[in-house]
C-alpha cells in the first residue's frame, strides 16, 4: 500500500482486498468485552476537518481510539484556520507536532494531495471537495461484501448528483478495481461531460436499471444544486430519480439499498425505503469504523512491505527476517513501549487472532534508525 | 543609406551571426540603428572593425529582431511583491524582448491617462525594454462603463491596445461601443474571451480531467462563443479585435473563418498553451493553474497548426507573476497565471521549430513583426519613428536584436529568473536555447546571457 490514502483510484486489487480483509478481522473486535487494541499506542492521529462532518470525524475518531492512538481534533472553527492560516502553515504546524497520520476533510478538491507534500506522516482523505472520499467507498464495498458477497460481479447502480459527488467518484474507481459492474443514473445535468470515459455505464432511466441491480446507492441532493438550474424542481427530481416504495419493488429480492448519509428523506429516498430491511444505512455507519480502523492499521502499523517506494522497504524486510519467531507482539499487551519517540519505518503489532491475509503481521520489527 | 554618424555614438559589430537562422553575416550597429549588414549570404564581404567599434563574436548564434510581447502583467502599480516594471522588463530583456505591452489590471487599474503614463515612465526609467501600456476598456475593469480611451490614446503613453484582460468584456453592447470608439485613433480591443456565466468557479478545462479531479470545468464553448460574437461585432462595426490567449481547437476554427472573410481579427497564443496539457492538473499543483486553463493534446496540436498557418498571428506570453503564497495553497484558492517572459522563445523553439512547423523566419514574424503590427509599433512615424519595433534586420531599421544560441538544452530554473516571482510551469523541464544578447535601439540590455545593468 502507498503511504497515503488519497484516492480510491490509487488502490490496487491487493490493497483493497487487504483493507477489506483486515476490516473483517477488526469488526470482530467490537464483540469483545473491551473493544480496543494497543496497536497504535503512542501514535498521533490528527483529524483535520475544514468542513463540518460530525459523522465522518467521529467515525475516524472511534477507529483511532479503538487502536489506542492519541487523537487530536483540529477543526476550522475555533482554530488558527479561522484566522486565515494557510493550509501549508497548518500542515507545517502538524508536522512539527509529530502527527503520524492526518485525516483531512476539506472543501477544496485536491487539498489532501497538497497536504501530502508538506507533512511526512500519512495523509488520509476523508473527503475533498467534489473529488473523492475513499474510505466511504471502502466501507460501501465492505457492506456489499458482508451482505451479498463480492463485490466482484455485483451490479451496482449509483443514483444522483454524480457531477459533484466525491462518494460516486471513489466508488466508481474502487468498484472497478474490485470487479463490480457500475451503472450511474442521473439527470444529464448532474453527470460530468466526460463521463463516457469512466469505467461504468450511464443511464437516464432509473426504472429500466432497477431490475438488474444488486445494489442501489442513493446520493444526497445538495441544497445548493436546487437553486442552480441543474433540475427544474425538487419534486421533479424526486419523481424521476428518487427511490420510493414503488421503485424499490422493481428490485430483485436480494438487492440492497445504500446511502452514504445524511439523507434527505422524501427527496432522493422515501422513508419507507430508508427504514426497510433492504436498507444498509445504519450498517454502513458501523462498518465505517471497522474500515477506518483497517486503513489506519495498515498505514500506520507498518505495511511497508507493500510499498515498493517505502524508503526503508528493503531494510525493513531484512529486519523482519531477523525478527521472525518473535511473537510477543501477538499478545494484547504488546505496544508497551509507551509514548517514546518513534522512528521511521518502525512497526509494531497486533492483532487478536492474527490476520489470515497478512501472515507476517505477527512479527514485530524495527526499521533502521 | 546609413545616416550620418554622430560623434560619441556607440558602435557595435556583431560578427558571424545568422540572421533569421540563415547564412552567417555581420551586422553593424551605430547609435540606435542598424547601419550595415553583410556577409557570405549577401556579397561575400565582411564588415570591417575599427577604432571605437565593439565586436561581438556571434558565430553559431541566430539573430532575430527584438521580440515584442502583446500580453505582459508587470503588476506595478499595486502588486510590487509579485513584479515591478523594473523586474518584469529585466525578465523580458533576458527572454529576448525589446518591447512589452503592460496589461491594465493593476491596482489602481490603468484606466486613466495618469496611470498609463506612470507605467510608461517606469518603463523608460528601467530601460530594459520599451513598455507600452495597455489601457483598460472599462473603468476599473468592471465591465460597466467605458474608460477614457481617448485620453489614454492621446497621453504620452500613446495607448493603442485596450483590454480588460483577466476579465471578459461580456456585455455585447459595451463591446460593440468599445470597438466602434477606438476606430477614431486606430485602436484595437484585446478581448479576454470568457463567457462569465459558463465559467463560474471554473478551475480546469472541462473534460476528462475535470471529471476525474472533481474540479469545476471551464468549457471550451465559453471561449469560443465570445470569440464568435466579437468577430461578428468587429465585422459589423468595421473595427479591429484581437483575441487574447486563444486556447481551444474550436477557437482556431472560428478565427480562421473570420479571417477568411477579411475581417480585422487577430489572435495570440501563449507559450504554455503550445506545450502543456491539462493532464498536469492531476498533481493539483497550482503552478499549472492558469486562465484560460491548459487544454487537451488535441487543442495543443490545433493551436500549433493555427500559429503555423498564420490563423493565430503571434505568441504572447501572458506573463503572470504571483508571489509564492498565492500558489502554495489549495488549487481552487490559488491565483491563476504563469510566468513566461524568460522562457517564451525557448518554448516556441521547442514547440514550433523543433517540430518543423515554423522556421526561424516565420517564428520571428510571429514573435516580433506581427505582434508589433497589432500593437501599432511597426509604423510609428515622426518623432516616434525610432520607437518602432518588429522591423526587419536591415540597414536603417532600429537596432532591436536578439542573439540566440539554439544549441544548449538545459532545465528551466525559476530561481535564476529575473522576475520577482517563481511560478514557472516549465520548472525543471529541459528546453533548448539560450538568449545570449539583446539590443534595444543599439544598446545591449543583455550580454553573455546577463543583464547589462
Amino acid at each position: 500500500m502507498n503511504r497515503h490514502l488519497i484516492s480510491a483510484a490509487d488502490l490496487s486489487l491487493d490493497d483493497a482486498v487487504a483493507i477489506l480483509d483486515t476490516a473483517e478481522e477488526l469488526a470482530h473486535l467490537a464483540e469483545r468485552p473491551i473493544p480496543k487494541l494497543p496497536t497504535l499506542r503512542g501514535r498521533t492521529v490528527v483529524n483535520l476537518f475544514y468542513e463540518d462532518s460530525t459523522r465522518t470525524r467521529i467515525s475516524f475518531e472511534a477507529a483511532a481510539k479503538r487502536l489506542s492512538a492519541d487523537v487530536i481534533n483540529f477543526s476550522a472553527k475555533g482554530s488558527s484556520v479561522a484566522k486565515g492560516e494557510s493550509l501549508k502553515d497548518t500542515a507545517l504546524t502538524l508536522q512539527a507536532m509529530g502527527a503520524d497520520a492526518v485525516v483531512v476533510r476539506h472543501s477544496a478538491s485536491g487539498a489532501p494531495h497538497r497536504l501530502a507534500r508538506w507533512v511526512s506522516g500519512s495523509v488520509i482523505n476523508a473527503g475533498d471537495g467534489t473529488h473523492e472520499h475513499p474510505t466511504q467507498a471502502l466501507l460501501d464495498a465492505f457492506t456489499m461484501r458482508r451482505r451479498l458477497g463480492g463485490p466482484d460481479g455485483l451490479r451496482v447502480t449509483i443514483v444522483g448528483d454524480i457531477l459533484h459527488s466525491r462518494v460516486a467518484r471513489s466508488n466508481v474507481w474502487l468498484l472497478r478495481t474490485l470487479g463490480a459492474e457500475v451503472t450511474l443514473v442521473a439527470p444529464p445535468t448532474l453527470l460530468p461531460v466526460a463521463v463516457d470515459g469512466w469505467p461504468c455505464s450511464v443511464s437516464y432511466d432509473f426504472d429500466s436499471v432497477l431490475p438488474a441491480s444488486d445494489v442501489v446507492m442513493m446520493l444526497r441532493v445538495q441544497h445548493e444544486r436546487m437553486s442552480d438550474a441543474f433540475f427544474p424542481s425538487v419534486r421533479e427530481y424526486s419523481r424521476r430519480y428518487g427511490l420510493d416504495g414503488d421503485r424499490m419493488a422493481l428490485l430483485p429480492d436480494h438487492a440492497i439499498v445504500m446511502h452514504p448519509g445524511p439523507m434527505n428523506r422524501g427527496v432522493e429516498i422515501a422513508a419507507e425505503v430508508a427504514d426497510s430491511p433492504r436498507s444498509t444505512i445504519v450498517e454502513q455507519v458501523t462498518n465505517g469504523v471497522s474500515v477506518r480502523m483497517a486503513v489506519l492499521y495498515l498505514l500506520l502499523s507498518g505495511s511497508r512491505e507493500h510499498d515498493g517506494l517505502g524508503e526503508h522497504g528493503v531494510a525493513e524486510k531484512d529486519a523482519e527476517k531477523h525478527a521472525a519467531g518473535n511473537r510477543e507482539a501477538d499478545k494484547p499487551e504488546a505496544g508497551k513501549r509507551g509514548a517514546g519517540k518513534r522512528r521511521a519505518g518502525e512497526r509494531e503489532l497486533v492483532a487478536a487472532g492474527g490476520n489470515p491475509s497478512r501472515p507476517r503481521t505477527g512479527a514485530r520489527t524495527r526499521g533502521p534508525a | 543609406m546609413s545616416p550620418e554618424r554622430q560623434p560619441g555614438q556607440a558602435r557595435w559589430l556583431v560578427r558571424g551571426a545568422r540572421p533569421l537562422g540563415g547564412r552567417p553575416a555581420d551586422i553593424m550597429i551605430e547609435g540606435a540603428l542598424i547601419t550595415g549588414l553583410a556577409g557570405s549570404g549577401r556579397d561575400g564581404r565582411e564588415l570591417v572593425s575599427g577604432p571605437g567599434i565593439t565586436v561581438v563574436e556571434a558565430s553559431d548564434l541566430i539573430a532575430l529582431p527584438g521580440l515584442v510581447d502583446l500580453h505582459t502583467h508587470l503588476r506595478e502599480p499595486g502588486r510590487e511583491d509579485a513584479e515591478t516594471v523594473a523586474s518584469g522588463t529585466a525578465a523580458a530583456a533576458l527572454g529576448g524582448y525589446t518591447a512589452v505591452h503592460a496589461m491594465a489590471n493593476t491596482e489602481p487599474v490603468a484606466d486613466t491617462a495618469g496611470v498609463v503614463e506612470q507605467v510608461w515612465r517606469l518603463g523608460r526609467q528601467a530601460g530594459h525594454c520599451d513598455v507600452r501600456p495597455v489601457g483598460a476598456v472599462t473603468a476599473g475593469v468592471n465591465g460597466s462603463q467605458l474608460a477614457e480611451l481617448g485620453a489614454m490614446a492621446d497621453s504620452a503613453a500613446r495607448v493603442r491596445v485596450f483590454s480588460d484582460d483577466g476579465r471578459c468584456v461580456a456585455d455585447a453592447t459595451l463591446m460593440r461601443r468599445a470597438l466602434e470608439y477606438v476606430k477614431a485613433f486606430d485602436g484595437v480591443i484585446a478581448q479576454h474571451a470568457q463567457e462569465p456565466r459558463l465559467t463560474q468557479g471554473a478551475q480546469v478545462n472541462e473534460g476528462e480531467m475535470s471529471a476525474r479531479l472533481g474540479l469545476a470545468g471551464w468549457p471550451a464553448v465559453a471561449e469560443e462563443a465570445i470569440i464568435a460574437r466579437d468577430c461578428l461585432l468587429a465585422a459589423h462595426v468595421g473595427s479591429a479585435v484581437h483575441i487574447c490567449h486563444v486556447s481551444t481547437a474550436g477557437s482556431v476554427e472560428i478565427i480562421r473563418w473570420a479571417k477568411s472573410k477579411g475581417w480585422q481579427v487577430t489572435a495570440e497564443v501563449t507559450p504554455h498553451h503550445l506545450l502543456l496539457t491539462d493532464e498536469l492538473a492531476a498533481s493539483y499543483d497550482p503552478v499549472y493553474k492558469v486562465n484560460p486553463p491548459l487544454r487537451t493534446a488535441a487543442d495543443v496540436a490545433a493551436l500549433r497548426a493555427g500559429l503555423a498557418d498564420g490563423t493565430i498571428d503571434c505568441v504572447a506570453t501572458d506573463h503572470a507573476p504571483h508571489p509564492a503564497e498565492s500558489k502554495e495553497t489549495e488549487w481552487s484558492q490559488a491565483s491563476s497565471g504563469m510566468t513566461g517572459l524568460e522562457t517564451a522563445l525557448r518554448v516556441a523553439h521547442e514547440a514550433m521549430v523543433n517540430t518543423g512547423l515554423l522556421d526561424w523566419t516565420a517564428l520571428a514574424d510571429r514573435m516580433s513583426a506581427r505582434p508589433a503590427s497589432i500593437g501599432r509599433l511597426r509604423t510609428l512615424a515622426g518623432d516616434q519613428a525610432q520607437l518602432r519595433h518588429g522591423c526587419p534586420i536591415a540597414a536603417g531599421s532600429p537596432a532591436n536584436l536578439v542573439l540566440y544560441d539554439p544549441e544548449p538544452i538545459r532545465p528551466v530554473d525559476p530561481a535564476a529568473h529575473a522576475s520577482r516571482s517563481r511560478n514557472s510551469p516549465f520548472a525543471g523541464m529541459k528546453l533548448p536555447g539560450q538568449v545570449v544578447a539583446t539590443f534595444l535601439r543599439g544598446a545591449p540590455t543583455v550580454l553573455d546571457g546577463r543583464l547589462t545593468s
